[in-house]
Formats: C-alpha cells, sequence, structure tokens
C-alpha cells in the first residue's frame, strides 16, 4: 500500500469511527430491546404462591425472558404446564424439599461473586456462604438437612488457563460443613488413589451420611459412593456423570457419555444399585447437560436449552426404558426439583 | 532504527510516560503505536476471557471441565506456533506483517466467535485466538527490539507491557460495563471485543512502521537465517537460566491457592487477586525496566526471581492478613515487571540480527515450556506436602536456582550485543 502518512493517518480515524458507531449502534439496540423483553410479563399464566405450596410440586427456576427470569417458580406436581406461582427469590441453580430450599446465584459485578443460600419453607433466608464458582450442581438430602454444591472455579492465572469443579457439603442451616470432597479420601476399584488431576462434581443423597457423586480422573469418569462420616469416597462404576437417585434408593440414573473420544455426546441411563444393571436410555435426549431428577420412580426429568433461544430452557421428562421418548414437561424452566 | 515522538502530535500517553524525562530521549513510536496495539487488542480478549466461562456455562451449557482438558492441550501448541512466528518473521524479515498476521487470526476467530455454538466450536476459535498470539508476540518483540538503542531496551519493553497491561485490566471492566448495561447479553461484549480487536489491527497495518532488521542493518548485509542461529554461543546461557528459573515458576494459580488456604481470605477476593497483579505489574513495568538498563537487564531478570520467592513465602505467612495478601500480589507483580520484557530485551540482542525474531521466540518458549512442566510438577508436591510445606520448598530451591544463575549474570551482561 503506498498511502501517504497522512491518508494512512485519515484512514485509521475513519476506521476507528466506523467502528465505534457501528459498536455502539448495536449496542444500543440490543439495550432497547433486551430492556424492552425484560419489562413484559410471562408468557405463562401465574397463580398465587398459596395455591401451590400445600401441595406436591415441582420447583424450578423460571427461564423465560421476561420480568420473572430466574424466579424460581412452582407448579403442582399434577398439573406441570398450568399456572405458575412466583416466589420472588432469584437463583441460577435451585433444589427445593418439604422444608426447605437450596439456592446458588451468581452476583455479577466488575468482581462476580457467587453465593450459596438457604431458605426455609416460606421463602425466607435462613444461612448464606460464598461459593468458590459459578453454581453448577446443588441438592439437598431427603429430610433437607444436607445441601450439596457443585461450582466451577475457573484458574485465573497469568500464564494459563483452565477449569476445575469444587463440590461441598454443608449443613442446611450453615453450621457444619464437609468441606470440599476432594479432600475425601478416594478409593477406586478397591485401591486407594491420591490423583492431583481429581474433579468431583454432582452430589446426590441417599440418607444423611451416604450420597453419591462423579469422580473424574485420568480422563474417566466414576461413579462413586460416599460417606459423609468415613469422608470416603468409593467407585462403584465407570462412565457416569452426574447422578441422580431414585426415590425408592434402588437406582441411579446419569449422564453417559456415548460417543468416549474428543467429543463430548450425553445420553441419559439409569443403573439398578443392587444389581449393577445398567439401561441406556436410547431414545431420550442426546447432548444433556444436566442433573436430572426424579419425576417418580419410573421417570425422569431434566433441563434442555432451546436451540433457536439461548438462555431458555425446558423441562422434559423421560421413562427410563429403552424405547421411551421425551415428553416437553415444563416451559421456560431449568433446575427443577420434585416435592412429594 | 530510531524514530523520535517528537515529530507526531503529542498524545495523552506519550506525555504521561516522557514527564520529567528530559535528560532521556522520548520513548520510540514503535513502541507506543505496538503499545497501543497491544492494549487495544487485550482489551478485546480479556473482555472475552471475563465473560467466557459464564457464557459457556450459563448460555452455552457447556460443561468446563471437558473445556479445561482442551485448553492444557493447546498451550503446548501455543509455543509450537510461537517458533514458527518467529522463523517466518526472520526467514521473510517482514515481522510487522508477521504480527499483522497473528493479530489478524484473533481478530478473525471474534468473528467465528459470535456464531460458534457448542464446546467443539468455542474451543476452535479459542484455540485459534492463541496460535494468533503465539504468532504475533515474537516478531512484535523483535520490532520493539529493533527500533530501541540497547541502552533503553529495558524501558521501551517496560512501556510496552504497561500498555498492555492497562488493556488486560480494562478488558473486564468494559465487559461488565456492557453487561450492567445490557443485562445478559453476552453478543454484546463480542461485539464491542471485535471492534477493539479490529481497530488494533488497523492501527498497526495502516501505521505501524514495517520496521525491518536485517534491511537497515548497517554494515555488511546479514546472512540468510539459519535455525542453528539460535545456539548462539551467547543466547545459550540466557535459555538455561530461564528454563532453569522457569521450571521453579509455579503458575499464579498456585500461589492464589494457597492465600485461599487461608481462614481469612474469602473466596470473595479471589477474582481480585488477578487484578491486584496486573495493577502492580502496569505500575512497576516502566521502573523496572529502566532499572534493568542501569544495573544491567539479565540481573534484573534473574534478581526478579526474589520477588516471586517472596511472593510465594507472603502466600503462606502463618499470620494471614490483608498486607499479606496484598504484599503477595505486589511481589508477583512485580515478578512478571523485572521479567517478562526484560528477557525479550535481553534476547533480541544475543543472537545475529538475521534471528532476532526466533532468538525472542525461543528464550519465550523455553520459558513457557519450562512454566508448564513447573506447574504439573507442583500439584503433585501440593498434595503430597500440603500448601505450606510445598510452597517453601520451591521458594528455597528458587533461592538457591537465583544463586546459580547470578553466577552467569556478569557474562549475560557482559556479552557483546548486536546493534539495533
Amino acid at each position: 500500500m503506498n498511502l501517504s502518512p497522512r491518508a494512512r493517518v485519515l484512514a485509521f480515524v475513519g476506521i476507528v469511527v466506523a467502528l465505534v458507531v457501528a459498536a455502539g449502534v448495536y449496542v444500543l439496540t440490543q439495550g432497547r430491546e433486551v430492556r424492552a423483553q425484560r419489562g413484559a410479563d410471562p408468557e405463562a399464566v401465574q397463580t398465587p404462591v398459596t395455591e401451590v405450596v400445600d401441595d406436591p410440586r415441582i420447583v424450578f427456576r423460571h427461564t423465560g425472558l421476561d420480568n420473572e427470569l430466574g424466579v424460581v417458580a412452582m407448579v403442582p406436581l399434577d398439573d406441570p404446564g398450568g399456572p405458575r406461582a412466583f416466589t420472588g427469590v432469584s437463583c441460577d441453580r435451585v433444589a427445593a424439599r418439604a422444608d426447605g430450599a437450596s439456592c446458588l446465584t451468581i452476583d455479577r459485578g466488575v468482581v462476580t461473586t457467587y453465593e450459596s443460600h438457604s431458605y426455609d419453607a416460606d421463602w425466607d433466608e435462613v444461612d448464606s456462604s460464598p461459593l468458590p464458582g459459578i453454581p453448577s450442581r446443588t441438592r439437598l438430602s431427603p429430610d433437607g438437612t444436607l445441601v450439596g454444591t457443585t461450582s466451577f472455579v475457573s484458574g485465573h492465572s497469568y500464564m494459563t488457563a483452565g477449569f476445575s469443579t469444587a463440590t461441598e457439603v454443608h449443613s442446611f442451616d450453615g453450621s457444619t460443613s464437609w468441606g470440599n470432597l476432594e479432600k475425601f479420601d478416594l478409593v477406586i476399584e478397591g485401591k486407594q488413589v491420591r490423583p492431583t488431576d481429581r474433579n468431583i462434581w454432582g452430589v446426590t443423597f441417599a440418607d444423611d451420611q451416604t450420597f453419591y457423586a462423579t469422580v473424574a480422573t485420568g480422563g474417566r469418569t466414576w461413579l462413586v459412593e460416599g460417606d459423609l462420616d468415613a469422608r470416603t469416597l468409593t467407585s462403584v462404576s465407570p462412565d457416569a456423570e452426574c447422578p441422580a437417585i431414585s426415590p425408592d434408593g434402588s437406582q441411579v440414573a446419569f449422564k453417559v457419555d456415548v460417543d468416549p473420544g474428543r467429543k463430548i455426546v450425553w445420553q441419559l441411563a439409569v443403573q439398578d444399585l443392587a444389581t449393577g444393571y445398567r439401561t441406556l436410555l436410547e431414545q431420550g435426549p442426546r447432548g444433556v447437560d444436566d442433573q436430572v431428577e426424579w419425576l417418580d420412580d419410573d421417570t425422569l426429568i431434566y433441563g434442555m436449552p432451546r436451540q433457536d433461544e439461548p438462555g431458555v430452557t425446558d423441562v422434559w421428562s423421560l421413562e427410563t426404558t429403552p424405547a421411551a421418548q421425551p415428553q416437553l414437561l415444563i416451559e421456560q424452566a431449568w433446575s427443577a426439583t420434585v416435592v412429594r | 532504527m530510531y524514530i523520535s515522538v517528537r515529530d507526531r502530535p503529542t498524545t495523552e500517553k506519550n506525555k504521561a510516560t516522557s514527564t520529567g524525562t528530559a535528560a532521556r530521549p522520548p520513548v520510540g513510536r514503535v513502541v507506543i503505536i505496538l503499545g497501543v496495539v497491544s492494549m487495544l487488542t487485550d482489551i478485546s480478549s480479556e473482555s472475552v476471557a471475563a465473560i467466557l466461562p459464564l457464557y459457556l456455562t450459563v448460555v452455552v451449557g457447556l460443561t468446563p471441565v471437558a473445556y479445561g482438558f482442551i485448553d492444557g492441550l493447546y498451550q503446548g501448541v501455543s509455543a509450537l506456533v510461537r517458533l514458527g512466528g518467529g522463523w517466518l518473521a526472520d526467514a521473510a524479515d517482514r515481522p510487522k506483517w508477521v504480527a499483522f498476521l497473528g493479530y489478524g487470526v484473533s481478530a478473525i476467530a471474534r468473528v467465528f466467535l459470535l456464531f460458534a455454538t457448542g464446546a467443539a466450536g468455542i474451543a476452535a476459535v479459542v484455540t485459534a485466538d492463541r496460535i494468533g498470539k503465539g504468532i504475533r508476540t515474537a516478531p512484535r518483540d523483535s520490532m520493539i527490539s529493533t527500533s530501541t538503542p540497547t541502552e533503553h531496551l529495558g524501558r521501551a519493553f517496560g512501556v510496552h507491557r504497561m500498555l498492555d497491561t492497562i488493556g488486560a485490566a480494562l478488558g473486564p471492566l468494559i465487559a461488565f460495563g456492557l453487561l450492567w448495561a445490557v443485562p445478559d447479553d453476552y453478543t454484546v461484549v463480542m461485539v464491542v471485543s471485535l471492534a477493539f480487536a479490529l481497530m488494533g489491527v488497523a492501527l498497526l497495518g495502516l501505521l505501524g512502521p514495517d520496521v525491518r532488521a536485517k534491511r537497515e542493518h548497517t554494515g555488511p548485509t546479514p546472512p540468510p537465517f539459519r535455525w542453528r542461529d539460535l545456539t548462539d554461543r551467547r543466547l545459550r546461557p540466557l535459555l538455561a537460566v530461564a528454563g532453569g528459573l522457569g521450571l521453579l515458576t509455579v503458575g499464579d494459580g498456585f500461589v492464589y491457592l494457597a492465600l485461599l488456604d487461608h481462614a481469612d481470605v474469602t473466596v470473595t477476593w479471589f477474582p481480585l487477586f488477578y487484578v491486584g497483579t496486573n495493577v502492580a505489574y502496569l505500575l512497576l513495568a516502566v521502573p523496572a525496566g529502566r532499572l534493568a538498563d542501569r544495573v544491567g537487564r539479565a540481573r534484573v531478570l534473574v534478581l526478579g526471581h526474589l520477588a516471586l520467592v517472596g511472593a510465594y513465602l507472603c502466600s503462606v505467612l502463618p499470620t494471614s492478613t490483608v498486607a499479606a495478601t496484598v504484599g503477595t500480589l505486589v511481589l508477583l507483580g512485580c515478578f512478571y515487571a523485572a521479567t517478562d520484557g526484560v528477557i525479550a530485551a535481553v534476547a533480541g540482542r544475543l543472537v545475529p540480527v538475521q534471528a532476532r525474531s526466533s532468538g525472542i521466540a525461543a528464550a519465550q518458549t523455553v520459558v513457557a515450556l519450562a512454566r508448564m512442566l513447573a506447574s504439573a510438577g507442583f500439584g503433585l508436591l501440593w498434595l503430597l506436602l500440603g500448601p505450606a510445606t510445598a510452597m517453601v520448598s520451591v521458594a528455597a530451591l528458587l533461592v538457591l536456582a537465583i544463586l546459580v544463575a547470578a553466577t552467569r549474570v556478569g557474562r549475560l551482561d557482559g556479552a557483546v550485543t548486536t546493534a539495533a
């Protein structure tokens, strides 16, 4: 390019002005659009909390792009597509039992912070504690006295970047913490191991002592059984992520990578804890990434993002047979748990 | 070649860097332009980096564990690309256009980020960005090296790294400002990031001087570049020293984790550690560079690792206070200020002129690979000994390494330097 110095300066200034104008217009238009969207009421029919709270119900995070985005909502268990009751409490991940809920939040700011909250049955805060990273999963023990949380910790190092998970268990009222499960003794296939690359996620409680979770090490995942008193994690079987124990305690459901290698394609499977027999739900969702919940002893529910609407998700149900097809259960919902 | 900034309109930036420098010549135009290019590019990359974890998990619904595995793999690729970028710049004697290619690749990656969906797509885009960074670093540093007189090299690199780090500090602020104005709309950040990246590319392409070390070399025409130039007897001790010290440079992540291991420091502060280190780095980059020019660049490079020793020890002090945390971050920033730009300043003068980019690339690659090994090994030590003992052990080893390296300082600083 044989441009004069003056022409070069002018060209540069021209490019900067064009870029600033283009980016500015985009930001302003998007801003107006998003604000209009967030001012609108939800499409779903609403009902007061008192109408839903005394009966079996599904508690979830509302994901409609409207003025209730992120707010915890409830629908009756016998009418999941019916009117929803908004609690006024916002969570990025939520899990509920009869006596309360665990709620993980992201507080966006120049320094983004993450917290774990406990709410009682009236949605009043009981306890809160900081989380080390982006909320991923939370579950309560059956009687609601224990909370399990998984968050993603992003390494803010100058030279390298990487992710790991931090999975912790604490009591609902915040009085006791078992700390990061990475510090538990790990036994894989009968051998005690101490790998540096271990990552743990997705706790599901059988009772107030026994739980199941995923341990990843050496590029492989394991379904492990945990013992809070003994502080141990013991492998049950390989290749299972984000377990969820069935209401009767006899089965676990989890994600399986059905295309091992570079690409990850998750499908759902259930495993009988007594026999170890595993059933892959072949007609279930491909690419599912959620910790499932049991609607009843024969049906799973899980969230899926909408392909055409980023940020919007729906909750689907799937019976635990290989031939079962997914059914849309609750629109604009995520992080659903069943309160029986 | 040396261009004074007096022949262009004074801007706020070079006013700031030249205040009270009546006795010293102003910083070269090349340095300022490349510094601003780096600043714009860092605003671009750091604004996206700040939101990427949230975007991936909240919007894309990706499990970052999978992403992390991929990420680690590409660190090694980036080191090899860096050598390739250095070689290309030397072989063609066109560092500006090789750097331009690197900045261009990263800018194009931002365009694709707008359309990428799913883990593989985003991993590919992030990799392209890394490759771009790998390509451009050494040619850009060789341009700074070529356009600055030897006696002011430390300061020139200090000014460049300061501008670069200002961008790194501004990026996350801009990202969260945008997310505050337009809630949850990550594409807004990506579009603005793209605009900054394109500004950087345009600035380099249109106003970046075509610095060509070989063509502008006074005296007999240098021979073509050969890989053997990298085995230069002057460069070898630098590679040994940098590699040896790099093997004891564990990632910042571990230092931050050691701080977090204390009861008084809550995880809430974690993201601020990175900001604190950057602020200390950008404030100290120029003073450290000037000190290096005065007392010897290799000396500052080696002794700068004492700041790292300090940071290791400070991070595991039994009585943890806010002062200990701030002290650790300042020492880390001090370590980067004394080493990151300074090593490029040293390396560029210890190889023949036709191998300048490759020489700088070689030094930076050795450091990067050594630090990768260090972090992997330290992870093990951390688990076996616990944070405090592991940190103190590495600190002790590093002191020993510094003592050994110090015996080479005289030879490195006294080496015959290749002219600008």
